[in-house]
């Protein structure tokens, strides 16, 4: 419909606007392999020094090892909750419906500062020390949005009559969910979970790197390497699981799952 | 053998009267459903809230430094009259308005690109393409920055090389525009693809067969059904920067504090209740947005 020199001009601007988002990875990539630790371009000479160095950094080890158990927490978390969730709004119109798909949504539509902040003096408030579980705490509540969101696209994406049928031919709840239910979630919840620990993952490692980024950095490039290699996979299954369910086009349903991932689908 | 059938039997009969009395009484399943997600949000989320919000209406003794729960609303009177914070709410929200608008132009071109000219096979590789960068460290994407437009950085070698003088743009308000707009573009690109995607052919098909141009077409028929997605987006980019203390920690120069600069600040004093009561600024702000953003359909976008 759009005409050849429209397309043409969107095709530019679509690789421009690609290229500005890639560009700084790319050259923060590149920066793990500078054997200088000043940070200027051109990068004055190549080494793989930085990736051992971090390998071998218990601090370094002690942050991955947090982020993994904070990640597996808050996503545990998250894939109970967030699935109750949706599959309550989903099948039912009750009072405060809307607030509580609204109060879902709270933790990532607010300022990260205020979240965090809030957190905080409740613990203070109630006498909470801060540990791993208060870090899990937090990210919980911001990780259910994902895996709500991706639920219940796809609870809405199902056909409620398959339930029915389900319970028409003598089937329990129990059945039901065992045989109906869960392979139409199953991907969603994949999806969803992975996700969610991607962003609990990324998160953890944020908030380390800010207490000692300064003298530490040219290991943060080669982690930052590692890290950005590493989320290529989840982001991808995850893209591929909601993307291949063959109920709508590929791409509605990829549309979808990334907009949940962002937390865009409820919004 | 016929006591494992009968024990089976026995099990299912259980099931199915507890799956029977739970399709009886939908109530008792919802407040199941229900009950942890909303005991969990409302004790925790909105708890953690409401503490904030009561501790903004409280002091810290001067010399002591401990919080006197003592209700007064000097804190607010402060914020009222020093013309300091007025700056800085007026350079956050000025910011975040711009990084919102700035997002939503490179985002659309992109967006429009990916729901409606790009093959299947391009768009799912655009996708991880957008999607990517937003789980990387968002720390490590400012600090991309930072090396970019230092002095020695990448941006000055490029300007230099086709014979131009250094951009100077290091440590200044400019920076922290191209830094947030980078840092949150995927939040917008996503629900604005949603909302292109979901416009279908025929409507086009409609406004041209009716004579209308290409750009007649997008004014009147792409634009007002793509304004929903933009604006579910708008919430992410413009709260995000709106809260965010990093960016201008690290790529603002002197006189670029940001609200959450402040409030990180005076935690760090501490000086809780002021926080506490500066952190009241963006959400009553985030409240009004919303409330707009609702108003427009933000929240049936995608």
């Amino acid at each position: 419909m759009e005409t050849r020199g429209t397309r043409i001009g969107l095709g530019v601007a679509t690789v421009a606007v690609i290229a500005f988002l890639w560009l700084p990875l790319l050259l923060i990539m590149a920066y793990a392999f500078n054997s200088s630790t000043i940070q200027s371009w051109p990068i004055s000479g190549f080494t793989l020094h930085w990736f051992r160095e971090a390998w071998h950094d218990p601090e370094v080890r002690r942050s991955v090892e947090l982020s993994l158990k904070v990640g597996l927490a808050a996503t545990a978390i998250a894939l109970v909750l967030g699935t109750a969730a949706a599959a309550a709004i989903y099948r039912f119109r009750f009072f405060g419906r809307e607030a509580v798909s609204f109060l879902l949504l709270l933790p990532i539509a607010l300022p990260g500062i205020i979240t965090g902040m809030a957190l905080n003096s409740f613990f203070n408030f109630g006498g909470v020390q801060l540990s791993m579980w208060t870090i899990v705490a937090g990210h919980a509540t911001f990780c259910v949005v994902i895996v709500y969101n991706n639920v219940l696209a796809r609870l809405r994406r199902s056909s409620p009559s398959l339930i029915e049928a389900s319970m028409d031919l003598g089937a329990d709840g129990w059945q039901t969910f065992r045989w109906v239910i869960w392979p139409a979630l199953s991907t969603a919840l994949v999806a969803g979970g992975l996700l969610a620990f991607a962003l609990s993952f990324d998160e953890v490692i944020v908030t380390t790197f800010t207490a000692g980024a300064q003298t530490t950095l040219p290991i943060v490039n080669a982690i930052v390497f590692v890290v950005i290699l590493a989320t290529v996979i989840p982001v991808t299954i995850a893209q591929r699981l909601t993307g291949d369910t063959g109920v709508l086009r590929r791409g509605a349903a990829a549309s979808k799952a990334a907009a949940a991932a962002t937390g865009g689908g409820a919004v | 053998m016929t006591q494992l059938v009968e024990a089976g039997a026995s099990l299912r009969s259980a099931r199915l009267r507890l799956s029977a009395a739970l399709w009886r009484r939908p109530w008792l399943k919802l407040a199941l459903l229900l009950a942890a997600p909303v005991l969990v949000f409302a004790v925790v989320y909105l708890g953690a809230l409401a503490s904030l919000f009561v501790s903004a209406f409280w002091q810290i003794d001067s010399f002591t430094a401990a919080v006197v729960h003592k209700w007064t609303l000097d804190n607010f009177r402060t914020l009222w009259h020093d013309h300091t914070y007025w700056r800085i709410t007026g350079r956050t929200i000025g910011l975040a308005a711009a990084v919102t608008v700035t997002d939503a132009v490179l985002a659309f071109p992109l967006a429009y690109f990916m729901a409606r000219i790009a093959p299947p096979r391009w768009r799912a590789l655009l996708f991880v393409a957008v999607l990517l960068p937003l789980w990387s460290s968002y720390l490590v994407r400012i600090y991309a920055w930072r090396t970019i437009l230092a002095k020695n950085g990448a941006l000055n070698w490029v300007l230099n090389g086709i014979g131009l003088p250094d951009a100077g743009l290091a440590y200044t308000n400019t920076a922290m525009w191209i830094v947030f707009s980078y840092v949150w573009l995927p939040f917008m690109v996503l629900p604005v693809y949603a909302a292109l995607e979901r416009i279908p052919d025929n409507y086009l098909e409609a406004s041209q067969d009716l004579g209308a141009k290409g750009s007649r077409t997008l004014r009147s028929v792409i634009l007002p059904l793509a304004i929903p997605g933009i604006v579910a987006g708008s919430i992410f980019t413009f709260s995000l920067t709106l809260g965010d203390f990093i960016t201008p920690a690290l790529v603002g120069g002197a006189g670029s504090s940001f609200i959450g600069n402040i409030v990180e600040d005076k935690v760090g004093q501490p000086d809780i209740p002021f926080a506490a009561a500066f952190a009241t600024v963006p959400v009553v702000v985030m409240g009004i947005y919303l409330l707009i953003a609702r108003r427009l359909g933000a929240f049936e976008a995608v």
